[in-house]
């Protein structure tokens, strides 16, 4: 253990209740926004803090390698401090702000207790400088993870949410597409439909994309290699739900949709599929 | 090398493929076939690729050029059971295989070819 770390060690172990004070203090416990199970919350999460890097110092940690793994059972406290911040709703700044505010007491107490010993004092102080922003970085590292992990989540539900292959008749399926078309959500709805027009024997496919907000040159491109997988399979695709806006885009662009069957909704999309197969619907009485 | 077999079932060519194609095996069917349709004066050619499970751009062009090939020796050709992930990877190399026509099954592509026949007998 360097000197520098072993004089932290003393101060943290002499001083640790005038030190949580006013870390507490500086971290603005003392606000009148703050409960008073907030300000208690606080207090365990300082002391379980203080407690973590003391043992790691003990346990003869370097303050300049983090990554240790003297220091795993602070990086493990400061993990959960973060994760349990996030969840509060609290963001990544506030965290390492809490973090940073175990500085200013430790540092006072530093120059109080020191002002005979100036090389000393300026090595510990850059020690301990140096280990507080790596505990306050490590805390937004985490945060970030946290977040991140969330996110990618939530694409995967997203994508296996937005691709229901649904039968509408003997014979017939219906894509509905909902939100906007990339590469990704296209490959797997193609997959999908075609594996279905394999298990179900379909002779037609309709792909309805009222809820696709914006049609590009992309998008456009997208459906075509759809429409023409599922015509190289043997089947037939309709697409319905083109909105006016969207009919007009299309034109705009160029986009040359000839050859595709393409009803303005799902019910004309119906109907021709049912004229197609041989179908009629007809009404046998009034309805009441 | 492996030559794939051509059966006549009256008066349609029925082509299973029953393994990954290599080019050589592609030329030697297409030249095969167009000699078969001129032989037996088929109106229509069968092409199962349901065991199919890798192509590439040659295979897809075969596909192609075997339907043009017979449509000028009078017959339709009808492309049957093709994978969900042989359909993309073509769609993927761009090979939309225009003027070929596709079936779902063996079945359907029968009924297809029947189609055809009488459309084209009433032409004449």
């Amino acid at each position: 253990m360097t000197q520098e770390s072993a004089t932290v060690l003393q101060i943290l172990e002499q001083h640790e209740q005038q030190i949580i004070d006013q870390w507490l203090q500086e971290a603005g416990a003392a606000s009148t926004r703050i409960t008073d199970a907030g300000r208690r919350t606080m207090r365990v999460e300082a002391e379980e803090i203080l407690r973590a890097l003391r043992d790691a110092l003990r346990a003869g940690g370097d303050p300049e390698n983090f990554q240790q793994p003297a220091w795993a059972a602070l990086r493990q406290t400061l993990e959960s401090l973060s994760r349990s911040r996030a969840a509060q709703g609290q963001s990544a700044g506030d965290t390492s702000v809490f973090v940073l505010a175990f500085k200013r007491p430790v540092f006072g107490i530093l120059q109080r207790d020191m002002a005979g010993k100036a090389d000393l004092q300026m090595g510990t102080v850059w020690t301990l400088s140096a280990l507080v922003d790596r505990m306050a970085q490590w805390t937004v590292t985490t945060y970030q993870h946290t977040r991140e992990e969330i996110i990618k989540r939530q694409q995967q539900d997203l994508l296996e949410l937005s691709t229901p292959v649904i039968k509408l008749f003997e014979g017939v399926l219906a894509v509905p597409m909902i939100g906007t078309l990339d590469s990704n959500r296209t490959q797997i709805v193609m997959e999908t439909l075609l594996q279905r027009i394999v298990e179900t024997g379909s002779r037609l496919a309709i792909i309805d994309i009222t809820g696709v907000p914006t049609v590009d040159t992309l998008v456009a491109q997208h459906l075509l290699k759809t429409v023409s997988a599922i015509r190289l399979m043997g089947a037939e695709c309709i697409i319905s739900g083109i909105r006016p806006q969207i009919a007009q885009t299309i034109v705009h662009l160029g986009i040359d949709l000839q050859g595709i069957a393409s009803k303005a909704n799902l019910a004309d999309a119906l109907q021709l599929a049912m004229e197609q197969q041989g179908f009629t619907v007809t009404r046998t009485r009034q309805a009441a | 090398m492996v030559r794939i077999p051509i059966l006549q079932m009256g008066p349609v060519l029925l082509v299973t493929i029953q393994l990954d194609m290599q080019d050589q095996m592609a030329l030697a069917l297409q030249d095969d076939l167009a000699n078969k349709i001129a032989d037996t004066g088929a109106k229509g050619v069968l092409i199962d690729i349901s065991a199919l499970e890798i192509v590439d751009s040659f295979v897809g062009r075969m596909l192609a050029s075997i339907s043009g090939i017979s449509r000028i020796l009078d017959a339709t050709t009808v492309v049957v059971g093709m994978q969900p992930a042989v359909a993309i990877t073509l769609v993927e190399l761009g090979l939309s295989l225009e003027g070929v026509r596709t079936a779902l099954n063996v079945e359907r592509g029968m009924e297809l070819l029947a189609q055809a026949r009488k459309e084209n007998s009433l032409a004449r």
